[in-house]
């Protein structure tokens, strides 16, 4: 047992945070999460899934992938409607087969599904501040959160979108005028921190190379401020990501690098082997230890 | 005849009021805005980006030294003004209001027979009002436009540099707090006008109104936003706020700090009806002191169609008009005496109360609109034991209610931060609690 969880890969620890995270929203903060639309999402992205793969016969059939998908829906999306509770997480699955730059999805599919049936429908949508801005709740996440992108080992756009959004908002105020107690309290937002270390940070959908990575999350920053604080519309960083996306595929065309494997390490990922290396050793003391 | 259209109110009133209460209880009492000082009440009608905004005037001193400045985030044409009617905000108050239900518990021995009873309308509220210099100063501050609407004189400034601004405003008699510059600089480089008003002495006795009327301003605007920062600048303690929005597809929340549904739908003792006031104005303290003082509390979300049980009537599509919701049709508005309506009226309510200042709600308030059209109120519930004849042996019956009633103390106290044992004293425990029985050794040689 001990073994499996070692060596899994990091797609297991993001299942079990997001499905604290979920049972944290419900139960101290009172979400409203119906269980109905959480079941319909997880079946919905289950089946859709399994099509997906039958149909393209692309690769075996994986649960982790469209549970991290319904997990994240489930948490961020809000809807009265079962149904458009299931086209979301059908739209989200749908597109990793459906919209593939050589052989990377280019969207990430909780984003792209909340946003398009915002934008179609005045009956979903996001709870922003549902979170709160409790800092004690904020390093929590931001904790937790750590622990999925050490383990995937792509921090850097997480990082440039939290430092670039931080910068952005710091200089409004000093602009302003007005206190940091406001940039802060933007920033203590768990929705915030939420799309920083559980939406933006996925690894297939972000480019290829450190460098793309950081500039990629400075720019999805950059956009998610100037709808925030020009545009003043909610949801910035989410409508920012879906319009960054398509970036990503430009940002892997001039600077190649290896596609992000949920599964073993690349050779040629020395980092990687070393850490894996490392895993397995550990593996093996707590074999010999029990 | 005005005490005659207030019978006649009443009783139209009485008679929805039965036929609609069967489902949620039975309406006793409700908990109004006038139970807080000085507690700041704004409509926000909105839809897309055309906003009605309606600021009741809660002003306590005399009417020559009231002054208004609110910052408003485009510039505003005379016919973009109005004044209201504090009465529709009372309704509207009253129609939202958290509410105290009561069910009797039928004859235990056989069926039941039920009773309701109503409460009386609320007084409206008083107002007062003041001076009014209409001067202009050069001090880089630009009187884009001067009007007089109603009993205001009103003028739109804007200005380069916070300072000047707030030197007029000073030497104008507006009540600017020290320290507000900052945030009058952070408005004016965010583009927004001020938006500043004094009563009309002069009109006001023309037009014979006594009480100030809440100023209403139309607008279109991407920002869906309440101004609450220059009230936070002058340290007099928490304020109270109460937001009403009427918006047409759900529910309306903050997006920047947590909307909190209140504890609803509680069954509290029975002396609860006799201290409605206190007990709501102790559990919305004890809630905010759980949410450390940084949660806009939901208190009523509904389609204006209908209500139950009702604190108010729901206002009649004429009535709506009159606050803005442009979008309920003129036709509506002549059958303006319609209570409730058959079908939706394509108006739903949110109501928000929050208590703020400047350490816990840093930010101006922000909103959005949600999907979501579920119903919620605050609805408190006390439930009144048998105490007719009985024709049976009650005293399994009688232990229950007992059993219920220390329950609903536990809960109270629970809401309120009350201590239990007070609570417990001024409940009256149905009939005598059952004695123990003697243990069985003093029952041998007895």
């Amino acid at each position: 047992m001990q073994r499996i969880f070692l060596t899994a890969d990091p797609r297991l620890y993001q299942i079990a945070v997001l499905g604290v995270l979920v049972a944290y929203g419900v139960i101290v903060l009172d979400f409203g999460i119906h269980w109905y639309n959480a079941l319909a999402i997880a079946a919905s992205a289950m089946l859709v899934q399994l099509l997906g793969t039958t149909l393209t016969g692309s690769a075996r059939f994986d649960a982790r992938s469209p549970l991290i998908t319904a997990l994240s829906l489930t948490m961020l999306l809000r809807t009265d409607d079962i149904l458009l509770a299931a086209a979301a997480a059908a739209i989200a699955i749908g597109s990793k087969f459906a919209v593939r730059i050589r052989g990377k999805h280019v969207f990430n599919p909780a984003n792209v599904a909340i946003v398009s049936l915002m934008f179609v429908s005045d009956s979903v949508w996001i709870s922003t501040g549902q979170w709160g801005n409790a800092a004690i709740g904020a390093l929590a996440l931001a904790c937790l959160g750590f622990i999925v992108l050490t383990r995937a080992r792509r921090a850097e756009t997480t990082f440039s979108f939290l430092i670039a959004y931080a910068v952005l908002l710091v200089s409004r105020a000093l602009w302003l005028g007005d206190p940091l107690a406001i940039p802060l309290h933007h920033l203590q937002n768990g929705a915030l921190l939420i799309f920083a270390f559980f939406m933006i940070s996925d690894p297939k959908t972000t480019p290829n190379t450190p460098a793309g990575r950081i500039s990629y999350g400075a720019v999805v920053a950059a956009i998610a401020f100037l709808i925030q604080f020009t545009l003043y519309q909610p949801n910035g960083p989410v409508i920012a990501l879906i319009l960054a996306a398509p970036l990503v595929p430009v940002i892997d065309f001039f600077r190649r690098g290896s596609s992000y494997q949920w599964h073993a390490p690349r050779a040629s990922d020395s980092e990687a082997s070393r850490m894996h290396h490392e895993t397995i050793q550990g593996d093996l003391r707590c074999e010999h230890s029990s | 005849m005005r005490t005659f259209i207030m019978t006649i109110t009443a009783i139209i009133t009485m008679g929805v009021t039965t036929t609609a209460q069967a489902f949620c209880g039975f309406y006793v009492s409700r908990a109004d805005t006038s139970l807080f000082n000085e507690a700041s009440q704004v409509v926000l009608v909105r839809d897309g980006e055309r906003t009605v905004i309606t600021m009741a005037n809660d002003f306590q001193g005399a009417t020559r030294d009231f002054a208004v400045v609110i910052p408003v985030p485009t510039f505003i044409e005379r016919e973009q003004i109005h004044v209201g009617e504090q009465s529709l905000i009372d309704h509207l108050d009253a129609y939202t209001a958290p509410r105290l239900v009561e069910y009797h518990d039928p004859d235990p021995c056989q069926r039941y027979e039920l009773y309701s009873r109503m409460s009386g309308n609320r007084m409206p509220r008083s107002a007062v009002a003041s001076d009014m210099d209409n001067e202009a100063r050069q001090l880089g501050v630009t009187i884009e436009a001067s009007y007089t609407v109603g009993e205001y004189d009103i003028l739109i400034l804007s200005a380069q540099e916070s300072d000047g601004l707030i030197t007029w405003l000073k030497q104008n008699d507006y009540r600017i707090p020290d320290g507000a510059e900052r945030v009058v600089n952070s408005y004016l480089k965010q583009d927004m006008r001020f938006f500043v008003a004094k009563v009309n002495l002069e009109e006001q006795a023309k037009l014979g109104f006594t009480n100030l009327r809440p100023l209403q301003v139309a607008y279109e605007s991407n920002r869906f936003m309440l101004p609450i920062r220059l009230g936070t600048v002058n340290a007099r303690g928490k304020q109270e706020l109460f937001v009403y929005t009427l918006t047409r597809t759900g529910r309306v929340e903050t997006t920047n700090y947590r909307t909190v549904k209140l504890p609803s739908n509680s069954e509290v003792p029975e002396f609860v009806e006799h201290e409605f006031g206190d007990f709501y104005r102790s559990m919305f303290t004890r809630q905010t002191d759980r949410e450390n003082g940084r949660a806009v509390f939901l208190e009523y979300a509904w389609d204006m169609a209908w209500c139950d049980p009702c604190a108010a009537d729901p206002l009649s599509a004429g009535q709506l008009r009159k606050l803005g919701v442009f979008w309920v049709g003129e036709q509506a508005e002549a059958s303006g005496g319609s209570k409730i309506s058959p079908r939706p009226q394509d108006v739903f309510v949110t109501r928000l109360h929050v208590r703020y200042d400047g350490e816990s709600f840093p930010e101006d308030l922000m909103f959005h609109e949600t999907g979501d059209r579920q119903n919620f109120q605050g609805r408190y519930v006390i439930r009144r034991p048998w105490k007719g004849q009985a024709s049976c042996d009650t005293e399994q019956y009688e232990a229950s209610v007992r059993e219920r009633q220390e329950r609903e103390a536990q809960t109270l106290a629970d809401l309120t931060g009350w201590d239990l044992e007070a609570i417990r004293k001024k409940i009256e425990f149905l009939g005598k609690p059952a004695e123990k029985p003697l243990p069985w050794y003093r029952r041998i040689w007895q």
